[in-house]
């Protein structure tokens, strides 16, 4: 088995993973390297060819791949160490992982720090409960779109959306634009999943309609799909009698959500926190394991690629100190928490370090939207900051910087609008 | 008068504006701030988008190529020069920013390379 060593190894090379190692480089780690299992870098970005990323971090509208070839580009032109069609199979706690390819067969990597960088994948139709066989052209919105804008097929010619999550909805625009027939997209919930903006500009503009409260109740077709039954729910999610209608299709598109991929993680033990489906972090972004890292949509689904490349940058930071062995992590470490209250959902860091006194990124979501709502960070009782929010959303990531002491509790609360 | 409505998206406030001709000039109803007012005239007179689609390539990773707009062009415009793009078949190496189609349309706007895609 090949044997190699590195100070700083990042597993996954999406934006996440991509600004991760440009910042473990810039940090003084002198031997990084990032592995991919696809055939170039750039992740999930490749398929997005959308625009809208990047206008926090670059101040204009770039598509997902134009974005991604920013980072690529950046990385190209150091000695950022890079293996391609390269899957790892395994890491383990103290830091060694394993990984596969054609060329190398199964290689051993032993890395100072490592920062897991995997994205998420999206829910699939066995994740939802789907009555009916099991045709073919039942696919998630993502593999639709890896399918139209990367390989050039159309992978149906009418097509039924459940789910309106912003994927989804983009890749309603998407398939009208092919020249495919979309019927409609039907949601589960009395609110839609995704941005407003995406509702006006790939539904509206088309005249989709988005049917709210509504489910594919059957699945018809035994090989290809040949329609789908909806029906509209009642507020406890059950099937109103008399409501169901037949729709024809041979497509059925599933944008019902996005879980962290977390397989590698687990594998090694590192403490999941139920919320983000992410591995628990303090505010270096360290998991529980010492010395092994997590940044992007593999800690928490965050959405907004803007995040996930600070998030990369926090974590590159993380893993450099831990290397220079500033940071310790793990059994021997107290730390203080995170605490959302109120309308918030989650936070992501859910730790801090006890006593370091510190500036740190938290990213959270509320439960339900709201207007002028107002962020009241406090300490042991002591309000230490506000914030106004005119207007909150669970589709919106909240990103805020806050000051801490280390030494207590940071309860976060978002209190409702008056 | 025709009335039409829209979605305010310049902010996440996502107020529903309601706009119409009268006596020669545009007014909009249901603003929460003054950006609405320019939003909603926008809508009803000129609405522009950006566009971002794909065209064929041969002797990449991929079969496809994304490219985008250099700035928006007229939404009754969208269809006209996906046609455009449609009938387009490049071969790698593209670099990103390429121009793939100038002017497209008389729009005054150039549909250019979103990504790189090298030579395999
Ligand atoms: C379909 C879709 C549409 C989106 N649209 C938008 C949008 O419009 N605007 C916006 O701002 N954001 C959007 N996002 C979100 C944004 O693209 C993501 O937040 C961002 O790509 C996440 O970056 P990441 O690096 O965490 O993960 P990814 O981009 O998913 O990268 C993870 C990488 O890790 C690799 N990997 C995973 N496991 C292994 C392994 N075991 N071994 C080796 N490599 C591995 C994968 O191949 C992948 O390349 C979208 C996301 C999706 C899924
Ligand atoms: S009108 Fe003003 S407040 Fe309302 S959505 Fe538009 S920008 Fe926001």
């Amino acid at each position: 088995m090949k044997k190699m060593n590195f100070d700083i190894a990042v597993i996954g090379g999406g934006p996440a993973g991509l600004a991760a190692a440009i910042q473990a480089r810039k940090e003084g780690a002198e031997k990084v390297l990032v592995i991919e299992r696809d055939v170039e870098l750039g992740g999930i970005l490749q398929q997005c060819i959308h625009d809208g990323f990047g206008l926090h971090r670059f101040g204009k509208r770039m598509s997902g791949n134009e974005y991604a070839q920013e980072f690529i580009d950046e990385l190209e032109n150091t000695d950022i160490e890079v293996l391609l069609d390269t899957m790892v199979l395994e890491v383990t706690r103290d830091k060694v992982i394993y990984a596969c390819n054609n060329k190398d067969g199964m290689m051993e990597i032993a890395c100072k720090a490592v920062i897991l960088a995997m994205g998420c994948r999206e829910r699939t139709a066995s994740q939802i409960q789907l009555m009916g066989y099991r045709p073919a052209g039942v696919l998630t919105a993502g593999s639709v779109q890896r399918y139209i804008n990367m390989e050039g097929y159309l992978p149906g010619k009418k097509a039924v959306i459940l789910g309106s999550g912003d994927i989804g909805l983009i890749m309603a625009r998407r398939m009208t634009l092919e020249g495919m027939e979309v019927k409609g997209v039907y949601e589960v919930m009395p609110s839609p999943g995704g941005l407003t903006r995406n509702i006006v500009q790939c539904l509206d503009d088309y005249d989709i309609p988005l049917h709210l409260s509504t489910t594919v109740a059957k699945v018809h077709g035994k090989k290809r799909i040949e329609g789908v039954t909806v029906a509209k729910l009642d507020e406890n999610r059950q099937i109103i009698p008399g409501t169901e209608e037949y729709i024809e299709c041979d497509l059925l598109v599933l944008a019902v959500g996005l879980i962290p991929e977390n397989e590698l993680s687990v594998g090694c033990g590192i403490e999941l926190d139920e919320r983000t489906r992410g591995p628990v972090l303090d505010n270096h972004f360290m998991t529980s394991v010492p010395g092994i890292f997590a940044c992007g949509n593999v800690a928490v689904v965050f959405d907004l690629v803007d995040y996930v490349s600070q998030s990369g940058e926090i974590a590159a930071k993380g893993a450099v100190a831990y290397m220079n062995g500033k940071l310790t992590g793990g059994e021997g470490t107290e730390y203080v928490h995170t605490v959302p209250a109120g309308n918030v959902n989650f936070i992501v860091p859910q730790k801090i370090v006890k006593g370091e006194e510190c500036e740190v990124q938290l990213y959270m979501r509320v439960k339900h939207p709201d207007k002028k709502a107002v962020l009241e960070v406090s300490e042991d009782g002591q309000v230490t900051q506000t914030g106004r929010h005119p207007f909150v959303a669970p589709p919106e990531m909240i990103s805020c910087t806050v000051k801490a002491t280390g030494n207590a509790d940071v309860i976060v609360d978002m209190k409702e609008g008056k | 008068m025709n009335k039409k409505e829209f979605v305010c998206i310049a902010c996440p406030n996502s107020c529903k504006l309601t706009v119409w001709e009268e006596g020669g000039e545009i007014h909009v109803d249901g603003h929460g701030c003054k950006r609405g007012i320019d939003h909603g005239k926008n809508e009803y007179t000129n609405p522009m988008r950006m566009l971002t689609t794909t065209v064929a390539i041969e002797g990449g990773h991929h079969r496809r190529l994304s490219v985008s707009s250099t700035g928006e062009i007229p939404k009754n415009m969208i269809s006209q020069c996906l046609d455009v793009l449609y009938a387009v078949k490049l071969v790698a190496p593209v670099k990103r920013g390429d121009v793939i189609a100038a002017d497209i349309c008389g729009t005054g706007v150039d549909i250019v390379a979103s990504r790189t895609m090298k030579h395999v």
